[in-house]
């Protein structure tokens, strides 16, 4: 099953509400994921440096690691919300995360960018939107999932959502069945997966696309041909957020626009406390049409 | 519960407000409810028996008026997945648009969609009317037995395919036929259900002339060992 919720604001004002008109978003679709959830949220607050989005185990010493990576960058910060620790540095990635895959082992990265901030845990959503303290959030936009698993084991490595690249990721209603052969085929072209699981390949098919410089929109109509199985996906970038629905469209979606905000959900009722929701265009997104929102 | 006012989901649960209107008595005076803030809630008026009349102000969720028997429900917002399913008998009218699967399994009664309905409308439907003001989705009249499917616009692809005996009309074109379904002749019979259910529908701007009606070739019924290599 697996819920989905995204929600893009087109006024600056708003920005300050993005958080908890999210997590009631996520809240109510814990009905169609109990299992984890995740969110991603987009803030263009930092201009020029970096933020990672980490995970930490509990084999990792909090203290320990910030003082250790204090001596190794300049000009950083650490905002550390339960086990997951955003770091803001104006290293690149090039640097950074090698420098994080060969010295910690119990650290995940989660995801990167100048924009995008992510948090992902395993449990009921409502539980991890508290634990997150997701309505304090301010951002443009943000997408989350809640899962109910079926292609991969219930972990953090198999939560939604996933970034497989800079300020991308994507969060995914269904199941893929050929996403085996497409990971071999992706690894062959440098992409790197740190699970089983199929929405990753899905990721990483997306991110490959769009770093050889093809429009979101091009890419996501390539999915069509050659993704093979059933989804709905939000993918979520620096600018905006794209919805695709494959063409048998069994996986839901319903979009609510108005003059403030753009939001997507499984399910109507995931957005029935937006404000002015009943007023908004409500409608369904076709099938094998790709949406974009977005400056 | 009880007291009429509290069909309303700001105060009352889903379980409680669809007893209420499951158990009206058949001797009870009062044959009209409004139910308010619906806020895309699941099952909404499922089961009704009575010969009511339910309002419901607001959008619902999934397979609202399932299996509803004798009851009127208007919606004044947009209806998800399953309106109606498996519905006996009553009328259940949207004014807004309705998901995937409108209408799947009914046997009886009315469904009129005053906007769009998506994806598998009429799926497997066998016996109600759907009468749809907007356009159908993809593979609409999916194995459908029995009843009539009226549809004022377009249809996606696939209409009809592997269908049995229901009967489609539709002013607009189908993207694309499904399996053994076919453009038949209209008859004067067919005018005569059309204009029937054109009234129904307060439909005034079509006439029943404009509509095409498509239905079963009945090539699937028995097996045919041409197609063998199909399997």
């Amino acid at each position: 099953m697996c819920g989905i919720v995204g929600l893009y604001l087109k006024k600056k004002k708003l920005h300050s509400q993005l958080g908890s008109y999210l997590s009631a978003m996520l809240d109510n679709m814990s009905s169609r994921g109990p299992d984890s959830a995740g969110f991603a949220i987009y803030n263009n607050k930092e201009k020029k440096r970096y933020k990672y989005s980490l995970c930490l185990s509990k084999k990792v010493n909090l203290n320990n690691f910030e003082e250790d990576i204090k001596k190794n960058f300049k000009n950083l910060d650490i905002k550390t919300i339960s086990d997951h620790t955003i770091l803001y540095t104006s290293a690149k990635p090039q640097k950074f995360i090698p420098f994080i895959k060969k010295n910690y082992e119990n650290i995940l990265l989660i995801g990167y960018g100048k924009s995008i901030e992510i948090f992902k845990q395993v449990g009921s959503p409502k539980d991890i939107v508290k634990k997150f303290n997701l309505d304090q959030f301010s951002g443009s936009h943000g997408i989350g999932h809640t899962r109910m698993a079926t292609e991969s084991a219930i972990t953090i490595d198999g939560s939604h959502p996933y970034s497989t690249g800079e300020d991308e990721c994507l969060v995914h209603n269904g199941s893929l069945s050929n996403h085996n052969n497409l990971r071999r085929e992706l690894i062959k072209k440098g992409q790197e997966f740190h699970s089983l699981n199929d929405t990753e390949v899905a990721a990483g098919y997306i991110s490959n696309k769009l770093s050889k410089n093809k429009s979101m929109k091009n890419t996501l109509t390539d999915c069509l041909s050659n993704l093979d199985g059933f989804y709905t996906f939000i993918v979520g970038t620096n600018n905006g957020f794209a919805i695709l629905r494959d063409e048998i469209a069994c996986k839901p979606a319903v979009i609510a626009e108005n003059a403030n905000y753009v939001a997507v959900a499984s399910e109507f009722q995931a957005m029935a406390h937006l404000p002015n929701v009943n007023k908004a265009k409500i409608y369904e997104p076709e099938p094998g049409v790709v949406y974009t929102w977005g400056k | 519960m009880g007291k009429i006012e509290n069909l309303d989901f700001k105060k009352n649960s889903l379980r409680k407000i669809n007893s209420f209107l499951q158990n009206i008595s058949y001797k009870n005076n009062k044959r009209e409810f409004t139910v308010k803030n619906p806020r895309g809630e699941h099952a909404i008026c499922a089961g009704l028996k009575e010969n009511i009349l339910v309002k419901i102000n607001g959008h619902v969720g999934y397979y609202c008026g399932g299996m509803n028997q004798k009851a009127n429900i208007v919606i004044d917002g947009n209806a998800g997945t399953g309106l109606g399913e498996n519905m006996m008998s009553g009328t259940i009218h949207v004014k807004g648009n309705t998901s995937q699967s409108t209408g799947a399994t009914a046997h009886g009664g009315t469904i009129i969609v005053d906007g769009n309905a998506s994806s598998r409308c009429g799926i497997s439907m066998k016996g109600v009317d759907i009468i749809v003001k907007g356009s159908v989705g993809h593979m609409s009249g999916f194995m459908a037995q029995a009843g009539t499917l009226l549809v004022c616009g377009n249809a996606g692809e696939a209409l009809g395919d592997s269908i049995y005996e229901t009967v489609i009309y539709i002013a607009g074109n189908p993207k694309s036929l499904g399996v053994d379904c076919i453009e038949k002749k209209i008859t004067k019979n067919d005018i005569k259900k059309i204009e029937n259910l054109l009234k129904q529908g307060n439909i005034n701007k079509l006439k029943a002339i404009n509509f095409k009606k498509f239905g079963s070739a009945r090539k699937l019924y028995n097996f045919n060992i041409d197609n063998a290599s199909d399997y």
